[in-house]
């Protein structure tokens, strides 16, 4: 009684094949370029080893601040319900989304030698102060990475069964009792992936550095590629930081194999378990101080973008408006390449996983490759290939997209291949046995079990490719612009004014581009 | 103990349920179609609903405002009631010290009540390594422990096959016996409640109606019970 599995389609496999070559060898091809390339005969400098140990130092304690105050905010969005914590978990969304840029502007609006802070700290005869630096980078790295962490654990916290706060209220357990039975061995499970998965953001956040580092102080690997690269013209030597920078991120990502890394966004935020052991003023107190300060953390430099952008708007830089359409295109493209990507990977990786479990395995590894490979190690090694052939400035904003899609790549598969095994295994043998098949399959049983996590991929790709600040400033010549890069040049120049008006014009764009794409899929989706 | 629901009212928001009875000493059944209120019933009572109106007592005792773990009350869940980083004697400790700071005594004690469910040398496994079974018999041992005058089953034994239901509920009506406690169960089987249950509550349309006399009540089915017996 052998049940004959459904065979793999022509085109699911051709497609498969051709999507899995292109990101191969869009992998491939740099990393290789690199390894030509790289000056192996030189030794590594003093400030080359400043380099990879500040990209170390940083980005273990953003690890570990991030992780630590993400507990408390979790805990106290698990155990309150109130009115606003809807709109609390939706703002935990934001950073992910927000171009780095803006965020940064926000930051220093707040934290910076000029900022709301320092005003503060004037008026009571004290110093301004200066966040340029490593406690620059840190703030930035919690600030997009504290909201991140919040919400995997609150994933986390929602997944313990509700019977268990039942059983240990009916019991009597202790507030403490609660949290080492219950919660400890949940935040165990979910922690060390966590954190490696904030370790990883924070080694290839290269905008950060670029613009809170820098200095022999605070120069990531990613900063010195680009100033050998930018300002030397030193090929040998960014391809030798090319690969070290690959080595630290395949290391982490290789080992993030080995716990299981959390989906950053999946359901679960909104359910607040109701709860019998924290009705203490105490603790009540406690997690209203926790949520406060982290609204305010959170809120205060988007608010403060809106307070400075608005009345910047009518004095908006004419550089914003080429800038916008190449923004829009370049985004609009590597999204649009990233989920079709997604798709025929994700098509073909399903379709492997009924006969060739491994070879399925061996797919889905290729189509995470680019989780490791940072976008900034792609960029350079694109460059070298580039640039005996071609002017690689001129090729600025197609390298960007295609950087930028890969980049996406990862994420979009996460979405996708979950939803399309549900479908295969909840209704595969029931649309075998009606014979449906091709096309029809496709628009009829398929399309609508993945709509909405396409439409969330879709938008989350034009959102990161938006707020993009890192292969195009490799690229880009003087004259070619996307309006992260604008933002950041005025922002160089000290014009804060027509800064904040392109920041809060990049952020509309930014969010309205998602929500277009995010509300499609769920537009008339049922379940 | 007897309980007495007087005038309960539970409203959530798509859902209500009204009960004004009054359950005796003994083992009573609750019975009638799901979504109809069964489980929030035993929720209210043991203390992990809020009430819109009326009061629960136990015993003599007005309970409505007492928390959880202070009423006369264990309910064991459909699923669930076991820690699954816990070892099965953990898991039973816990209803003898929610701190689990045994003595020697208290560990003989757990022994005791693993041995009574009939798992006398599983104490060290995970509850991953059992069976839906010997899962819920782990809680049975919990139950013995706590020795609390009323004990609640949610459908307990419904992922198990019939055999194997039947000796669990074998398994319960022994318990109640020794502990002599009053015994609710929740099921959807009615030869479940004929099985061990002298009364049994009809839910339906979120109204719970006077316990009635097992045999007459399946025997002789008001309209809404008949619907859902397919009678």
């Amino acid at each position: 009684m052998a049940i004959r599995p459904k065979q793999i389609t022509t085109f699911t496999r051709w497609s498969g094949l051709a999507a899995l070559l292109f990101v191969a060898l869009l992998v491939a091809g740099p990393l290789l370029a690199l390894w030509a390339r790289a000056d192996t005969s030189a030794t590594l400098t003093g400030s080359d080893w400043a380099a990879i140990k500040f990209t170390l130092f940083q980005a273990t304690l953003s690890a570990i601040i991030s992780v630590v105050l993400a507990i408390p905010v979790a805990r106290a969005l698990a155990r309150r319900s109130f009115r606003g914590r809807g709109a609390l978990v939706t703002l935990l969304g934001a950073p992910f989304l927000l171009p780095v840029i803006v965020a940064i502007f926000g930051l220093l609006a707040i934290w910076g030698r000029s900022g709301l802070v320092s005003q503060i700290l004037l008026s009571f005869g004290l110093e301004r102060l200066n966040i340029y630096g490593l406690s620059g980078v840190l703030l930035a790295h919690v600030f997009f990475n504290l909201p991140l962490v919040t919400r995997l654990i609150l994933q986390g916290w929602g997944r313990i069964p509700v019977e268990h706060f039942r059983l240990s209220a009916q019991l009597g357990m202790s507030p403490k009792d609660v949290f080492l039975r219950l919660e400890l061995p949940m935040l165990r499970s979910i922690l060390p992936g966590a954190f490696l998965l904030v370790f990883l953001l924070c080694v290839t956040s290269f905008a950060v550095a670029l613009t809170l580092g820098g200095g022999p102080k605070a120069t990531t690997i990613e900063l010195a590629i680009y100033q050998a690269l930018r300002f030397e013209f030193a090929l040998g030597k960014a391809a030798t930081l090319g690969l070290i920078q690959f080595a630290i991120c395949a290391i982490i990502a290789f080992w993030s194999l080995r716990v299981t890394v959390p989906v950053a966004f999946g359901d679960g935020l909104s359910a607040v378990t109701q709860r019998w052991d924290v009705s203490s003023r105490w603790l009540l107190w406690q997690d209203r101080l926790v949520l406060i300060a982290v609204t305010g953390f959170l809120g205060a430099p988007l608010v403060a973008v809106v307070v400075r952008g608005l009345p910047a708007l009518t004095n908006l830089p004419p550089a914003i408006w080429p800038a916008m359409l190449n923004s829009l295109t370049v985004a609009l493209f590597s999204a649009a390449l990233s989920v079709l990507l997604a798709l025929a990977l994700a098509g073909f990786i399903d379709s492997l996983k009924v006969r060739h479990q491994k070879m399925s395995s061996i797919v889905e590894g290729v189509g995470l490759l680019t989780l490791a490979a940072s976008p900034f190690v792609l960029g350079t090694g694109l460059f070298i290939i580039i640039h005996p052939i071609a002017d690689p400035f001129a090729l600025a904003l197609p390298v960007t997209a295609l950087v930028n899609a890969a980049i996406s790549l990862p994420l979009a598969l996460r979405a996708l291949l979950p939803a399309l095994q549900h479908n295969r295994l909840t209704y595969g043998r029931l649309a075998d046995s009606l014979n449906i098949r091709g096309w029809s399959r496709f628009r009829l049983t398929t399309w609508p079990a993945i709509r909405k996590p396409l439409g969330f991929s879709t938008g989350l790709a034009a959102a990161l490719s938006m707020g993009d600040l890192g292969v195009i400033t490799l690229f880009a010549p003087p004259d070619v612009e996307t309006l992260p890069l604008v933002m950041y040049r005025l922002m160089g120049a000290y014009r804060m004014d027509e800064a904040a008006s392109v920041a809060l014009i990049l952020v509309t764009l930014t969010l309205t581009l998602f929500w277009i794409f995010d509300r499609g899929g769920r537009l008339g989706h049922q379940t | 103990m007897d309980i007495k629901l007087e005038n309960l009212l539970v409203e959530q928001t798509d859902f209500s349920l009204r009960a004004d009875l009054v359950i005796k000493h003994g083992t009573t059944a609750i019975i009638g179609p799901s979504g109809g209120g069964k489980s929030t019933l035993l929720l209210a009572i043991a203390g992990f609903v809020d009430l819109s109106g009326g009061d629960i007592s136990i015993g003599d005792e007005v309970v409505t405002n007492t928390p959880p773990a202070q009423r006369p009350v264990t309910l064991l869940f459909q699923e669930n009631n076991l820690f699954p980083h816990m070892t099965v004697f953990q898991n039973t400790g816990l209803g003898v010290r929610p701190d689990l700071k045994l003595s020697k005594a208290q560990i003989d004690q757990v022994a005791d009540a693993l041995d009574k469910v009939g798992l006398a040398d599983m104490g060290t496994r995970h509850p991953s390594e059992l069976s839906g079974g010997q899962r819920q018999r782990v809680a049975l041992a919990r139950a013995l422990l706590r020795d609390r005058p009323v004990l609640m089953l949610d459908e307990p034994f419904a992922a198990l096959g019939p055999a194997l239901r039947h000796e669990m509920l074998d398994l319960v009506a022994r318990i109640r016996q020794e502990q002599g406690s009053t015994l609710l169960l929740v099921t959807h089987n009615p030869d479940d409640a004929l099985r061990i249950a002298e009364h049994t509550v009809l839910i339906a349309d979120g109204v719970a109606m006077e316990p009635q006399p097992t045999a007459a009540l399946l025997n002789n089915p008001p309209p809404a019970l008949a619907a859902y017996l397919g009678k």
